[in-house]
């Protein structure tokens, strides 16, 4: 009797007590250190085993935009002011913005100037997103289905993930002057889970967009390279651009051609920043050390010469 | 009763009129502030007022370029990357005299201290005028932990570094107020602090390099160099010792009657000093610099255009400088060091703006037409920069910073 109210009393009191000591040294600690536990950044994450992603057959695309008008629908964004059977869109280049998670460009063919090469972008929803390893409040949330997400609920506006973009997807809502918010495409995130596929790759007439997982899309993609190498150049555009992509690509002509980044390493780009943020430790625990010691050797020597000179003047005096 | 406490409330007020209007009447203190430079300053002020309260109240499409590629312009370009390696004084100043003991500075210390403190307050201030939702700055503190993020380490340490100097500067303002009790307890963390400064510093300065460290398929390869940390971090200490310079410059020119003798009569023997430690700074991160393009391999790139532009910020804007506070180190002469501080200052500057702002994105098609800041851009870093300079000599006017309050020498 005595023995379980004692325990009663010990073990929960003190484990409270400890647990909200420790949790705050944890927060206090990983925020002044900068350590990470995140699942996404640790070392030997290969990414999550059954992430989905689409495969865009850019041989297949025939520029019609049905892609838009469904992805305009599906979300909910505002109305364009230009209709999206409007061909004229294709005189300049464009991008995603905070009205549109997708667009589609014209380039030239340089193979056959009559029948133009049409670019699909969006968000590609990389294995270890540079958005993701960029936002200081943790907005964004790399999901087991595969979708980057976004929560504006956290979002103060620095505007970093833009900046670490390496596709230049992330588009804010400048206008807004009390909610401005990034803007970018969630793989239709809500139909995935729910059984469905992107509202893109449904609307496709040509089927350009494949909607599966990524594993497999490796190998639909390189079935088709290998069957028509005349049709296909050997590149798999998000296998491992910037530690690869759920979004990947496959094209006819060169990538650098259809404005897509080629310079991009093949890690993850959080690798670049990790051994900065490894020296932080180091930082915190040596530099007391050094400069307490300067400081404290520094104010010996004071010390000792005053000693010296103070018995000097006792000398003197006798 | 009632009569004590309504003398002691007007005690009080007088005191408290006293300090703020330095001892003068209203009349004469009003009269005194119609100056060209307070005048020019109204006009700017009046000019980007207005136009801060427009971004606030329409938001940043109304005043800025406001892009989707480049998310970042000149207030940050300037007033963050810009503004904060020139705020190392407070951390350069406070190791020199506290822990290394060059103890001959003291003079300049509270000064670059007290510049240091509101470089970052005021670079907390650009950042909160170009952040969507300024309202939510505490947000990394609180709702959610990005501890992967460099940002995320850049918004915690200059928070609390903010807080460091903040009490590193609080002697000063508890002279002023003569508040006794409190400001033994001040003096007596004031190594603690110093430390701390060190590390806080050391860590954000260079972590404002590694930010771009994520954005290398956007970076101009020449300026983009692993080394990015490293050289922030040590240009950032040259910076602190010319801008001391540049500010004391100021000081004993405009605001004589704000220092004492101790000051000016010191001030170009310790300019010189100064700008030897500038100088030696200057040559290493020359000297990393040249290391960054070996270990790149980068060499063939400075005979492109941007590399011209490289080579020009690294020879005319590092080593020129460096050279010309070797010259005035060797001549003894303060005046030569001085334009060579006010120089290495602009060098510091251009290379922020050539990071954040030249060198980023440099590969997309009309660049360097889409870096132009609008009008209004750059309206409203003229204002708070003028309020940053306002406030900053309310407060050298006021408080012991280029002198010695009398009562409180034996302290020191």
């Amino acid at each position: 009797m005595n023995k379980s109210k004692d325990n009663k009393k010990d073990s929960p009191a003190i484990s409270r007590r400890n647990f909200l000591i420790s949790s705050a040294a944890a927060i206090g600690g990983t925020a002044l250190l900068g350590s990470y536990k995140d699942a996404s950044a640790s070392k030997e994450f290969a990414g999550w085993p059954d992430r989905f992603g689409c495969l865009t057959d850019l041989t297949a695309c025939v520029g019609c935009r049905s892609c838009e008008k469904a992805c305009n629908e599906a979300n909910n964004l505002p109305k364009p002011g230009v209709q999206f059977d409007e061909g004229s869109v294709f005189k300049e280049k464009r991008r995603p913005t905070a009205q549109a998670y997708t667009v589609v460009n014209q380039y030239k063919n340089p193979k056959d100037v009559s029948k133009p090469i049409y670019r699909k972008i969006q968000c590609n929803h990389c294995n270890e997103p540079a958005c993701a390893s960029a936002c200081p409040i943790h907005a964004y949330t790399k999901t087991p289905e595969g979708a980057v997400l976004y929560d504006p609920e956290k979002c103060f506006g620095c505007r970093y993930c833009m900046i670490a973009c390496p596709f230049y997807v992330p588009a804010y809502d400048y206008e807004s002057a009390f909610e401005p918010k990034i803007v970018k495409c969630v793989m239709c995130h809500d139909r995935i889970k729910t059984g469905g596929i992107p509202a893109c790759a449904e609307a496709c007439p040509v089927g350009a967009v494949t909607f599966g997982k990524r594993n497999d899309l490796l190998k639909v993609a390189r079935k088709k390279i290998m069957e028509n190498p005349d049709r296909y150049i050997d590149h798999i555009y998000g296998e491992h651009e910037a530690g690869g992509t759920s979004w990947m690509y496959i094209s006819g002509v060169p990538f650098e051609q259809l404005d897509f980044p080629v310079n991009l390493p093949k890690k993850p780009l959080i690798e670049e920043t990790k051994g900065f943020l490894s020296a932080v430790p180091v930082v915190f625990t040596v530099w007391p050390a050094m400069f307490g010691m300067v400081y404290a050797a520094l104010r010996h020597r004071e010390e000792i010469e005053k000693n010296s000179r103070h018995k000097k003047e006792e000398d003197r005096h006798e | 009763m009632s009569n004590g406490s309504l003398t002691k409330t007007e005690n009080f007020r007088s005191w408290f009129m006293n300090k703020l209007l330095m001892g003068m009447s209203w009349s004469e203190y009003s009269r005194r502030l119609i100056t060209p430079f307070n005048i020019a300053a109204a006009i700017i002020l009046s000019i980007g007022i207005p136009v801060i309260a427009i971004r606030f109240i329409n938001g940043l499409a109304s005043v800025t370029h406001a892009s989707n590629e480049y998310p970042w312009g000149i207030l940050l370009g300037w007033g963050l990357f810009g503004g904060v390696p020139l705020s190392a004084t407070g951390f350069v100043m406070g190791t020199a005299y506290y822990i290394f003991g060059f103890k001959g500075y003291k003079p300049l210390v509270r000064l670059g201290i007290l510049t240091g403190f509101m470089g970052y307050l005021f670079a907390v201030i650009y950042l909160m005028t170009d952040l969507g939702r300024p309202w939510r700055i505490y947000y990394p503190m609180i709702i959610g932990f990005g501890t992967a993020s460099v940002l995320f380490l850049v918004a915690w340490h200059v928070a609390t570094y903010l807080t460091v100097q903040f009490i590193e500067f609080s002697e000063a303002i508890l002279e002023w107020l003569k508040s006794r009790r409190v400001y033994k307890w001040a003096t007596m963390v004031v190594i603690g602090m110093t430390i701390a400064g060190i590390i806080l510093s050391t860590l954000h300065q260079s972590a404002l390099g590694a930010l771009f460290l994520l954005a290398p398929g956007k970076m101009h390869p020449l300026w983009y160099s692993s080394y990015l940390p490293h050289l922030f971090l040590s240009s950032s200490i040259y910076a602190a010792l010319a801008m001391v310079i540049v500010v004391s410059t100021l000081i004993a020119k405009f605001m004589r009657s704000a220092a004492d003798n101790n000051f000016l009569g010191n001030i170009d023997r310790l300019t010189i000093g100064l700008g030897k430690g500038a100088c030696i700074g200057m040559f290493v991160y020359f000297a990393l610099k040249i290391v960054g393009i070996a270990h790149d391999n980068n060499w063939h790139l400075l005979a492109t255009p941007y590399g011209k532009w490289f080579t020009m910020e690294i020879l005319g804007f590092v080593l020129m400088p460096a050279m010309i506070l070797t010259y005035g180190v060797k001549k003894s002469s303060a005046g030569i060091v001085r334009f060579g501080a006010f120089y290495a200052v602009s060098g510091v500057i251009l290379n922020r703006i050539n990071v954040s702002i030249i060198a980023f994105n440099w590969n997309l098609p009309d660049h360097l037409h889409h870096i132009i800041p609008p009008w209004q851009e750059v309206a409203i870093v003229a204002a708070i920069a003028t309020i940053h300079i306002l406030i900053f000599r309310w407060i050298v006017n006021r408080m012991p910073v280029v002198r010695e309050h009398p009562e409180y020498r034996e302290f020191h």
